[in-house]
């Protein structure tokens, strides 16, 4: 140690990291001059940059001494490794700024064509999977990973695997969010729904994502706890899943090494249910089985109040992975996809019903005792009406995969609607709540900056989801019964053009839930920079309840 | 694979395949001699330092 | 701890075991996506059988790409029900089969516009042409983005290359297709070049499109609008028997 701290070089394994990432940049600067396409060039040379960058990091840290081994245990306590969680908690907030920023123009553009400007870079097309990559992959990615690695060393009592690695995981991952969403403006996507991004993006995200998964798997291996905490199964079941659908959907035949266009080797048929049986389970595993994870930790940790039942969340997290993996094919009702498939995918659809609300009492329940903390904590509020929220989507989803459902819902904005209570009611509300007990909690500040600007942002975003949800349920049921609507004659009684002129008023409205719930979000990042910041607005109105006595705020 | 072999096939294998799934499930969660683990994991948030 | 230590090593499973809880996890999420999906790849009744289907064209293929390129797939349904308004309102019900070519599938997800699935042939190239770089002037409600930028000419250099990646994931295209891609692909948009009965014969059924001045040099307007007027058109459905695809 006290040889090591004089010691300003590159240990062996910096050096081999060096000496791969030297390779990378020569091999990517070579792929920008041979490019086929400009946005080939243009992403071999970001990752040429990438390169580069590490390269000056990793020789910066050791050049200021801070390659020294870190101590495991600091007086007998893990010294827990939060820096990375920092960062994945400022990029998750970002990003969803950034997300819901794109998701208010693109409805805007559904509202007045004239938005698209007649770019390509701004034209719906390009910014559509923006925002949906931003807001899922990027902002609930950065949650997901920020609070995996922070709930699984507070709950193993020891500090996150590796030294790089966690970092090499953080920013790999958001390095593949930069790809991804600057190949959409490029115009470089795979049309597959929440896959776009093409086979150079793919496999990069598989290499950090097989980094993560050994991170992860490593902590849980040096726990000091015997038992494995239910937060970090479904972290895992998280993982893992999503490391066999990405890997499986993603296959497929580039033109050239030095181009971005590939073919997916599926096809049709088949090529349709595999996107949809990934389509599905990046909802039941990026959106579900991730979030119930934050759900299992933070709920009871802000509450004060032990799981209600443990054991319900062992059954439910067998039946919800278990069922879960079979719903995709209510996505393809009545097209092309033989009938047995149908059926399937709508049964188990449907018997998803009961999994999904296991975990949504087990969340609710937990607050048994407490519920008089709902009035005085916000962020508690924030994180048990996101259940509700849950619990809502969860029934309206399994209802909307009954095929006579399903025969007016699907092609309309009814799906839009239901994804977004799941997507801002369920995931961004815990996600929100989480990272509000998080940034006291990595900063060491005794509590939040202002519990107000929670209040505001608690009701502002919720009268947006409202207005989004209800406008785009009305404008889909009217949009699905005035396709199929027939006059006396016989004849179909609407164009569809007159169909799309109904949804005029309801986009409009829409778009202004949209606006709302950004103000929340752009109010929140307003808080917690203050919080970080070291300040406090309201020290004399707080009640100081339990929860917000400093004795609870964790030791470093 | 027609619809008929698919749900003869459901409601026998598959359905054994499921029930005893979720019956290994439902037994190790209620498994008595658990029942102390599972009262200390659920408090295992609060418990930390 | 003592005696929960005891208890521990008796029966710990999945959570003293991670890799265990792991590989639970894994032949758990893994059974339901094998048990549906394998038997599509070999199961003869999953496609249909119809006479018709070619693989598309070097420039209909161009712009297949322009379609996946600008996000149309986002808007635009590619998939007929079998309901009395669909089938009204857009034509004969999609089969599997015609889109048995398709890397990827664009049947999508949302209709914000309609459904294009059969839009081949409906309106001419020239309306075409007209509604993709201004929608307004010829649908004055319509909310469609307009595309003024694909007026610029088609970049065709690696048109070989993309036959080259379908044809190694099963798509029939044969060698001498592959050779001509380019040369095929300026003759369908010149409808009288010389050698548009060789084309034809490579692709049955596929039709010139007059790009017009820009023969020689088509824009990717040009290959988006023959990729839209061969969409739905393959299948021959007289000679399509429902009875004998019964799925």
């Amino acid at each position: 140690m006290t040889r090591a701290a004089t010691n300003n070089y590159l240990n062996p394994a910096e050096l081999g990291l060096v000496g791969v990432l030297g390779a990378a940049f020569l091999a990517c600067t070579l792929a920008t001059a041979r490019a086929i396409d400009p946005g080939f060039g243009f992403h071999a040379g970001l990752f040429a940059a990438a390169s580069a960058a590490g390269i000056v990091a990793l020789i910066e840290r050791a050049r200021r001494g801070l390659n020294q081994p870190v101590p495991a245990e600091i007086d007998g306590r893990p010294n827990y490794n939060l820096g990375v969680v920092k960062f994945g908690v400022a990029a998750a907030m970002f990003w969803g700024v950034a997300g819901f920023l794109v998701g208010v123009v693109i409805a805007l553009q559904l509202w007045a064509p004239s938005l698209n400007l007649g770019l390509e870079w701004t034209s719906f097309g390009r910014l559509r999977p923006l925002h949906t990559s931003a807001v899922i992959f990027a902002f609930g990615g950065n949650v997901l990973i920020a609070t995996s690695f922070y709930v699984v060393q507070k709950t193993c009592r020891v500090r996150l695997a590796g030294d790089l690695a966690p970092w090499f995981v953080m920013l790999g991952y958001n390095f593949f969010i930069v790809v991804a969403g600057t190949g959409y403006l490029l115009g470089i996507t795979q049309s597959k729904e929440y896959a776009e991004p093409e086979w150079y993006a793919d496999l990069w995200l598989t290499l950090v994502w097989v980094v993560y998964l050994l991170v992860f798997l490593a902590t849980i291996w040096r726990r000091k706890e015997p038992h494995i905490f239910v937060a970090n199964w479904f972290y895992l079941a998280f993982i893992v899943t999503i490391a066999m659908l990405h890997i499986v959907n993603n296959l497929a035949m580039p033109v050239s090494v030095f181009g971005s266009k590939s073919y997916p080797i599926f096809s049709g048929v088949q090529d349709a249910l595999i996107q949809w049986w990934y389509g599905h389970n990046a909802v039941g595993f990026f959106l579900t089985a991730g979030f119930l994870a934050i759900m299992y930790y933070f709920i009871p940790k802000r509450a004060e109040r032990p799981i209600y039942s443990y054991r319900l969340s062992i059954i439910h997290f067998w039946a919800l992975i278990f069922m879960y993996i079979w719903a995709g094919p209510h996505h393809l009702h009545y097209t092309a996809l033989p009938d047995w498939a149908q059926t399937l995918g709508m049964t188990f659809s449907i018997m998803l019903w009961m999994p999904s609300w296991g975990g949504m009492i087990n969340g609710l329940m937990t607050l048994s005792g407490a519920w008089d903390k709902l009035r005085t904590d916000p962020v508690l509020r924030l994180m048990v009406v996101s259940l509700a929220f849950y619990g809502m989507s969860t029934f309206e989803g399994p209802m909307m995969s009954i095929k006579a459902v399903n025969s007016l819902s699907h092609y309309t904005d009814w799906t839009i609607g239901h994804v977004h209570s799941g997507a801002l009611g369920w995931v961004a509300y815990i996600s929100f709540g989480a990272i509000y007990c998080l940034v006291p909690w990595l900063w060491n500040r005794r509590e939040l900056y202002s519990l107000k600007l929670v209040e505001w942002h608690f009701w502002i975003s919720t009268l947006g989801i409202v207005l989004y949800i209800s406008s785009m349920w009305v404008a889909g049921i009217m949009q699905g019964l005035m396709w199929r609507a027939y006059n006396a004659l016989g004849f179909l009684e609407y164009s569809f053009v007159e169909t799309v002129e109904a949804m005029q008023p309801y986009y409009l409205v829409r778009a202004l839930g949209g606006v709302l719930f950004l103000i929340g979000a752009l109010i929140m990042v307003y808080n917690l920079v203050m919080t970080v910041r070291g300040r406090e607005a309201e020290l004399a109105l707080r009640p100081l309840g339990p929860a917000l006595q400093p004795s609870l705020v964790p030791a470093e | 694979m027609s619809y008929e072999f698919a749900s003869s096939f459901a409601q026998t294998s598959g359905l054994l395949y499921f029930v005893g799934m979720f019956g290994a499930a439902l037994l190790y969660a209620l498994w008595p001699r658990n029942r102390e683990r599972f009262d200390a994991a659920s408090r295992m948030p609060l418990s930390e330092e | 701890m003592s005696s929960a230590n005891a208890i521990w090593k008796k029966h710990e499973f999945f959570e003293k075991h991670s890799i265990i809880l792991l590989i639970g996890i894994l032949i758990v999420v893994a059974i339901g996506g094998l048990i549906e999906i394998v038997p599509l790849f070999y199961l003869k009744s999953t496609v249909e059988k119809v006479e018709g289907m070619r693989p598309y064209t070097p420039l209909e293929l161009a712009g297949r790409n322009i379609y996946i390129r600008e996000g149309c797939y986002l808007c635009h349904s590619q998939m007929i029900r079998p309901m009395r308004d669909e089938i009204e309102r857009y034509g004969h019900f999609s089969l599997a089969a015609e889109s048995m070519y398709d890397h990827p599938f664009q049947w999508g997800s949302k209709r914000t516009g309609p459904d294009l699935a059969r839009v081949g042939g409906k309106y001419s190239d020239e309306w075409h042409r007209e509604h993709l770089k201004d929608p307004r002037s010829v649908v004055p409600t319509s909310i469609m983005p307009a595309y003024p930028w694909l007026t610029k000419p088609l970049d065709t250099h690696a048109v070989a290359a993309d036959l080259k990646a379908n044809q190694r994931i099963g798509v029939p295209y044969t060698d001498e297709m592959i050779l001509k891609a380019r040369s095929d692909l300026l003759t369908q948009a010149d409808p009288d070049d010389a050698a548009m009965d060789e084309f034809q014969k490579r692709y049955p059924g596929a039709l010139p499109r007059d790009a017009g001045p820009a023969r020689k040099q088509p824009t990717e307007l040009d290959a988006l609008v023959a990729y839209l007027q061969v969409l739905g058109t393959m299948v021959d459905f007289k000679l399509y028997d429902a009875k004998k695809n019964l799925r």
